[in-house]
Formats: C-alpha cells, sequence, structure tokens
C-alpha cells in the first residue's frame, strides 16, 4: 500500500470568498499578522501496490477526473 | 415535447421542472441518475436544481461523473436538448457540457430572491417565446452561481452570442447591485457551441403559473415545448 497526499488549491488570481472570511476572522480574534488566506483541501489516499511511480499516476487521472477542477483549481501530489 | 428529467440524490427541483414542463405541453420521464439510457425518443434532458451528493467535493462534480451523465453527454452530441438549472448548470459545468464553473458567491452569503434577468438572443430553441432585451422576472436560491472562466473562454462566450442571461435590473441595465453573486459579465446563463445546451442559475421553473407570483418562466418551456 502506498499512502499519498493530493493538496488542492485555488489558482493565483482566482477569487476565494471563503478564504477572505477566514482572514477577517483571524483578524478580528486579533491575529493581526495575518496577511492574506487562501483556503484548499487535501485528500490522504491509499493506493494498492508499492510502485511510487504507478502511485503517481493513478493519483494524477484522479485528479484531472474529479478531485481538482482545473479550470480554478491546481493540485500537487506527495507520495509517502 | 418528451423530456427526461434526470434525479440525482439530493435534487430537489424535480418536481418543480416536471410541472413547468407538463404545463407546457411537455411529455415528462424521470430518469434516475444510475440509469445508462435516456428513453428512446427524448428531445429534452433536464438537470434539476438541488444539492446532489450535498454538494460534496464541489457543486455538481460527483453527479457530473453518474452514469446517466455519460448517456447526457451522448444525447447533446447527437444535437439533443440538455437544460440545467441552479445545480444543473453547475453539473453541466463539472461534467464539461459547458465551460467554467460556479463559484462560491462574491458576498459569501446564500441568495434566495426574486431576480431580473436580460433575454440575450430570442432565437433559440429555448428562448423563442421570448423577444431579444426582454427583461423576465424569475427567482435565484443559491450559494455557488458566481460564474467564472479564464478570460479567452469568456471572449468566445460572448463573441459567439453564447451568453443566453444576464442578471439585471428591470429596466435591463447591468448594474452591480443586479449581479449579487458576482458572476463575470453578469453571467447567469450560457449555451453550447451549437445552441443545444442551456446552464442557467435562477429559476424559471419557480414562476409559471399566477398563484406562486409570476409566469415570466412560462416562456422557457414553452419554447422548449413548441
Amino acid at each position: 500500500m502506498t499512502k499519498a497526499r493530493i493538496v488542492v488549491t485555488l489558482k493565483t488570481g482566482v477569487l476565494d470568498p471563503q478564504g477572505k472570511a477566514i482572514e477577517a476572522a483571524l483578524k478580528s480574534l486579533g491575529i493581526q499578522d495575518v496577511g492574506s488566506v487562501r483556503q484548499g483541501k487535501v485528500f490522504d489516499v491509499e493506493i494498492k501496490g508499492d510502485d511510487p511511480v504507478q502511485a503517481e499516476n493513478t493519483l494524477k487521472t484522479a485528479c484531472e477526473k474529479l478531485l481538482a477542477n482545473t479550470v480554478v483549481e491546481n493540485y500537487s501530489i506527495e507520495i509517502a | 415535447m418528451r423530456a427526461a428529467v434526470i434525479v440525482f440524490p439530493g435534487s430537489n427541483r424535480d418536481a418543480d421542472v416536471t410541472r413547468a414542463l407538463t404545463l407546457a405541453g411537455a411529455e415528462v420521464t424521470k430518469v434516475w441518475h444510475a440509469d445508462t439510457e435516456l428513453p428512446a425518443g427524448t428531445d429534452l434532458a433536464v438537470l434539476p436544481g438541488g444539492f446532489s451528493y450535498g454538494d460534496y467535493l464541489r457543486c455538481g462534480a460527483i453527479a457530473g461523473r453518474a452514469a446517466a451523465m455519460d448517456a447526457v453527454r451522448a444525447h447533446a452530441a447527437r444535437g439533443g436538448l440538455v437544460l440545467g438549472i441552479c445545480n444543473g448548470f453547475q453539473i453541466l459545468c463539472e461534467s464539461g457540457l459547458l465551460p467554467g464553473v460556479l463559484m462560491r458567491n462574491v458576498d459569501r452569503r446564500f441568495i434566495c430572491h426574486r431576480q431580473m434577468l436580460r433575454v440575450e438572443r430570442a432565437d433559440t430553441r429555448f428562448t423563442g417565446a421570448y423577444t431579444k432585451g426582454q427583461v423576465i422576472d424569475v427567482c435565484v436560491a443559491h450559494g455557488e452561481g458566481n460564474y467564472f472562466a479564464d478570460p479567452e473562454t469568456v471572449a468566445r462566450l460572448e463573441g459567439e452570442g453564447r451568453i443566453a442571461f444576464r442578471y439585471s435590473d428591470a429596466a435591463g441595465e447591468l448594474t452591480v447591485d443586479a449581479n449579487r453573486n458576482g458572476s463575470l459579465n453578469a453571467i447567469a446563463g450560457i449555451y453550447s457551441e451549437k445552441l443545444n445546451v442551456l446552464g442557467m442559475m435562477p429559476h424559471p421553473e419557480n414562476f409559471v403559473e399566477d398563484l406562486i407570483g409570476g409566469t415570466d418562466g412560462r416562456g422557457l418551456f414553452e419554447s422548449l415545448a413548441a
């Protein structure tokens, strides 16, 4: 079994209203050093087999087909 | 006109759109999302509003990959008509039948109110009962209706006359206040390249009877059934 983590984030320039709200909430809690916040998603996935190259290819397909909407999101894959 | 309304787990406007279509004279069959074919002779496939799969992952993302969507894609490729309303529009974008994406509303609020729309063209199968530039009074109810696409895509949609409706005021002016979700170019609905697929955030099916408060949505269903 290969363990992997996928991180999906909004592309630069795409408005992130949720990130803005979180940023404002952090500032309202007195955490004034916060510059900006962008919200994303993390997926921890287990892939059958022990071949990291094959796992990465499988996960790329998963990202392109479902996990990320590449119109507005980027993804990165980390194999543990 | 034979219409097939696709029902996903979490669809909740299928009964309303069925009623609107029936009132306009269409014959309506409901199709379950796991079905792999549309009924023979289907002219129009409809993706109703709601919260398919609880909006998990992204609105419309999981429904966009459902088995019935392969049948809808094949139907659209043959030139068949497809209408997606609200969550249905989100599903059309996620399934690749329409370009772009519906993002979180710019003010982060779920909006639910009457909404004026400007009809951008009246020469399609969806809008023949309206006139170009007509302002219609319908409803919106969504949290993710903020239309976004890259500048090239938006320019292509504009250049090819593929904007179906825009959020406007009662005079047809595109004011900032009228575009509450923050959509690019006040886009409320778009067509596919061949004008046989329409996705729109507002709900025309809400306003098809005087009893409910308006009838401006009727034109869309009457255009389709004509």
